[in-house]
């Protein structure tokens, strides 16, 4: 298949009043045509500066992109200059956030929200766009679009909301959608929906989608791909079976096991991971998940470790898992912390 | 909507009736008289004028007398300015108050709302800074002083303007700007201020993530969120900056209401007190009025009886 958006290298840092907070360091990671990935990680790992790296909506200053490159369809968005970008927002790719509540303006009706995006790339005309409105507002499962199209933001519910963010993500069929935790601020019943109609509107229209989320249950869901962030690197990448079945860093292991499970005894306790995540002013030297870790070698702590590549699909920067570790990695370092 | 309006005009009318009320009775409770004067009249001429004017009956009917002709829209007749009508005085003089005012108003939200926008859009930068101190140098400095200083500088030395009078439109630009400057500091500072909030919402960010351009983010996605609290403002603007030209009418020598004011005051001419008392009020509430509706304009979460969320 191929690449829609191929990430390479990239390093975002913020310059803040106690000095340099390096938000990314180092993330590479690409997304097929038509594959839905997801981003997962706690707060601070990076997720969403990445997210918005991509878009180029990282605030310069006091952000800054150190290096690396983001091609789309073979071309660096980081070399566009600020007009060719607009081309490229709303365009080719469509973003939905996470507060629906917040982020339709309140002053404007909702089809013109929608309409704005379609007259600028498309240059539809006045009717054309409303026109097309309507049927995304359809498409997103919106009833009475024709009457709908002409009300207010506070007319509409949060998931209601949502889904007209989703429509204006989609109006100009975008090849890649990016989702930043499209369902933290819902409900859950309506997290549900929303999820749903990602997901047929993504067989619907082929579109990529990365999905960024806390919530490993959304992931499994929608998509085929997740990529695990933490203290701004990527630490492990795989298929969803890859990281659910077999997950090889310690990270995601700690992150899988700290979350309840139908199947497990109801007395036994959830093992959280102790210790909060270091400081991205001052990165530490090896393993930015070395201090919490229960497995952390002498070589954690002094040298960043390296991508292993364990199959085609999955791959980890984990010492443990080193061709050079000396024990035997895989299922016995997982047993022996348990 | 119209309940809205309907709840807004009865308020006025009460708020308008406890104004002439205190207005009243205050002004009764000033020692001193119109009747006096430097020359000493018999006391039978003095009871035939109190009797003439109706001062002589107990403060109670008089008021009574006062608000029967209020309702008819009878501000009654000066004491002082060889009997003209209140409301004569009153039309003759305003207009040169009302275009100074009107001017003013303009002056201000146009040059305040640029001034603002342009720091916004420009936060920490030069034009901010810049934009901040011409703000604060205008709400320091007030108009009693700058009205001098323009005169000084613009109509003595430079000889672009007159110092006073009003022959023609050319003579409304130094009132003008003296009399805007507080406001025009006052705007820049408010939309600033909302502006850098309104531009680090949400919604803004998704204009961005539209791939919508800059300047017309800031037109159509910024500006009216940003106008609200100038909105709310104008009403007390349009009133004060109207009313509030005493001053630069008397250094301008502009023929406005401003100076019958203030001589009303001092010769205690009671039906011309009261009289531009009650005008400025209704002007004042109509403005605020006004603006109520032009906020429910701007902001659609205000329609539908204020319901909205």
């Amino acid at each position: 298949m191929k690449k829609i958006l191929d990430v390479k290298n990239l390093s975002v840092s913020f310059h803040v009043y106690g000095g340099e907070v390096q938000a990314i360091r180092d993330v590479s990671f690409d997304v097929k045509e038509g594959e839905a990935v997801a981003i997962v990680g706690e707060s601070g790992s990076g997720k969403s500066v990445t997210a918005q790296t991509i878009m180029r909506l990282i605030q310069t200053p006091p952000g800054k992109i150190k290096a690396g490159e983001v091609l789309l369809d073979g071309q660096d968005l980081l070399k566009l200059s600020e007009k060719e970008m607009q081309k490229v927002r709303g365009n080719k790719i469509g973003m939905i956030f996470q507060d629906p509540m917040t982020s339709l303006n309140p002053t404007m009706t909702v089809g013109k929200q929608i309409m704005e995006g379609l007259i600028q790339h498309q240059s539809l005309s006045k009717g054309a766009a409303k026109t097309r409105a309507i049927e995304l507002l359809k498409m997103v499962g919106i009833p009475n679009p024709e009457t709908r199209i002409s009300q207010y933001p506070h007319q509409f519910s949060g998931g209601m909301r949502q889904r007209v963010m989703i429509a204006i993500a989609l109006a100009c069929n975008p090849s890649l959608l990016i989702a930043d935790e499209p369902t933290t601020a819902l409900d859950v019943t309506i997290q549900a929906q929303i999820l749903q109609l990602m997901k047929d509107l993504q067989q619907e229209t082929k579109t990529s989608i990365i999905l960024i989320t806390h919530d490993l249950g959304i992931v499994a869901d929608i998509c085929d791909r997740v990529i695990v962030m933490y203290a701004g690197q990527i630490v492990e990448t795989g298929t969803k079976h890859d990281i659910f079945h077999n997950p090889k860093h310690p990270y995601t292991q700690g992150l899988l096991k700290s979350l309840p499970r139908l199947d497990q005894d109801k007395n036994e306790p959830l093992v959280p991971i102790f210790g909060s995540p270091p400081d991205l002013i001052k990165p530490p030297q090896g393993c930015g998940f070395c201090a919490r870790c229960d497995e952390a070698m002498h070589i954690c702590e002094t040298e960043s470790p390296e991508t292993t590549v364990l199959s085609d699909t999955h791959a980890l920067r984990c010492w443990l898992q080193h061709p050079e570790a000396k024990r035997p990695a895989s299922a016995g370092a997982k047993e022996a912390s348990v | 909507m119209i309940r809205y309006i309907l709840k807004k005009f009865v308020i006025m009318l009460v708020s308008l009736f406890f104004l002439v009320t205190t207005t009243f009775v205050l002004m009764n409770a000033i020692p001193g008289s119109p009747l006096q004067s430097e020359k000493a009249t018999s006391e039978a001429v003095q009871k035939n004028l109190e009797a003439y004017y109706g001062l002589d009956k107990p403060m109670i009917e008089q008021y009574g007398i006062y608000l029967k002709n209020l309702v008819q829209g009878d501000l009654g007749i000066s004491m002082k300015k060889k009997f003209q009508a209140v409301d004569k005085i009153i039309k003759e003089s305003f207009p040169y108050s009302l275009k100074l005012g009107i001017a003013s108003v303009i002056t201000s939200i146009v040059v305040g709302c640029l001034l603002g926008i342009l720091a916004a859009m420009h936060h920490r930068k030069f034009i901010d800074n810049f934009a901040m101190v011409i703000a604060v140098i205008g709400l320091s400095i007030p108009s009693l002083v700058m009205a001098p200083l323009l005169q000084y500088s613009l109509a003595v030395k430079i000889r672009a303007f007159e110092v006073a009078g009003l022959n023609g439109p050319l003579d409304y630009v130094l009132p003008t700007i003296a009399l805007s400057a507080a406001s025009i500091a006052f705007i820049a500072r408010l939309i600033r201020s909302t502006m850098i909030e309104v531009l680090n919402s949400d919604f803004i960010k998704t204009a961005k993530a539209k791939g919508l351009a800059g300047h017309w983010i800031v037109w159509r996605h910024a500006l009216r969120n940003s106008m609200l609290p100038v909105v709310t403002f104008l009403g007390y603007l349009t009133a004060g900056v109207i009313t509030g030209s005493v001053v630069i009418e008397k250094i301008f020598a502009i023929p406005g209401l401003g100076k019958f004011f203030v001589q009303s005051v001092s010769d205690r001419d009671y039906p011309l007190i009261m009289g531009i008392t009650i005008f400025y009020a209704v002007l004042l509430m109509v403005c605020r009025f006004l603006a109520d509706i032009a906020y429910v304009l701007v902001d659609p979460r205000m329609r539908a009886g204020g319901k909205g969320k």
